[in-house]
């Protein structure tokens, strides 16, 4: 039992990086508008949201232009699908063995 | 209370991945009536043929009938599916055109419309036997390929169209037969099926 919740992931508890991490584990590369249309927050909440996860190096930011504009896209690190997997699981394991 | 936070947490993960990769706004009912059309159509051309089994003359008045009834049945049943996502869209509060949806359409359009062309190749090749088998065979490609962009039960419907292709390049000449099952019968079962699964609980 121990084991199965230092799985479930602190940074994850949150509706918003919860959603952002979910998106990117289905999407290879997801950018600023398409995150926020999906989870329907606004600018300066999806942005800290977003630091938040950089900065544990769950996710990596790309920039790149296309034509002349400057395009960002989100993208979930080896390290972020797999801690993500992991609470996926413990989260599974969780309501389990609740039943 | 612990628990129900998981669960929370779960649903929302599992609606996450669904919203963000698969374009669910496809309804029902354009499937129940693009299956009419079909129907409505083939019916037309079955009564205007004596003997619709003998071949098609080229460039006979008949033949530029059943063009025009087959081109305005697809047609209609095209814009029936967009109006009847955008309404579903807007429903959900969910923007239509979107990334998946430009996947979706895209993996769906490249086998048909590659189907579509080597169909009127055949046609001018004065081959209209193979044109009911491939064009069956081409559309269900493309519901099998643009059911990852979609609903998976998609791909079921897009195989039962494969299988009919292939009976039908067996019989040819009974492409009319093949084509008012397909585009008519499994278009509004699947339609229907779809919609009590999908739309009717929801409304």
């Amino acid at each position: 039992m121990t084991s199965i919740i230092s799985d479930i992931n602190k940074t994850f508890d949150h509706r918003i990086r919860l959603g952002i991490m979910s998106i990117l584990m289905v999407n290879d590369a997801v950018d600023f508008n398409r995150l926020k249309e999906l989870l329907e927050v606004t600018d300066g909440n999806l942005a800290s949201h977003i630091k938040a996860l950089e900065q544990s190096e769950y996710i990596d930011i790309k920039k790149q232009f296309i034509g002349k504009k400057p395009n960002t896209t989100y993208e979930a690190t080896l390290l972020g699908k797999q801690t993500f997997a992991k609470h996926l699981a413990a989260l599974e394991q969780l309501i389990k063995t609740s039943k | 209370m612990e628990n129900e936070k998981y669960l929370a947490q779960l649903q929302e993960i599992q609606s996450m991945m669904q919203k963000s990769s698969k374009f669910l706004s496809l309804s029902g009912i354009s499937g129940i009536l693009a299956g009419t059309y079909a129907l409505i159509g083939a019916g037309i051309v079955y009564s205007m043929r004596a003997s619709f089994i003998s071949p098609l003359r080229f460039n006979s008045s008949e033949f530029l009938t059943v063009t025009i009834i087959a081109v305005l049945v697809m047609v209609l049943s095209f814009v029936t599916g967009v109006i009847f996502s955008v309404r579903k869209a807007r429903r959900k509060q969910e923007v239509v055109w979107n990334k998946v949806s430009k996947l979706f359409i895209m993996s769906f359009m490249v086998p048909l419309v590659t189907g579509g062309l080597f169909a009127i190749i055949l046609v001018t090749k004065r081959d209209f036997g193979l044109v009911s088998p491939v064009t069956l065979l081409f559309y269900g490609i493309a519901l099998v390929n643009a059911s990852r962009y979609s609903f998976e039960t998609l791909r079921n419907l897009g195989f039962i169209f494969i299988i009919l292709g292939l009976i039908n390049s067996l019989y040819i000449g009974y492409g009319l037969y093949f084509w008012m099952f397909g585009f008519g019968i499994c278009h509004i079962f699947y339609g229907a099926y779809m919609y009590l699964k999908y739309d009717y609980k929801k409304q």
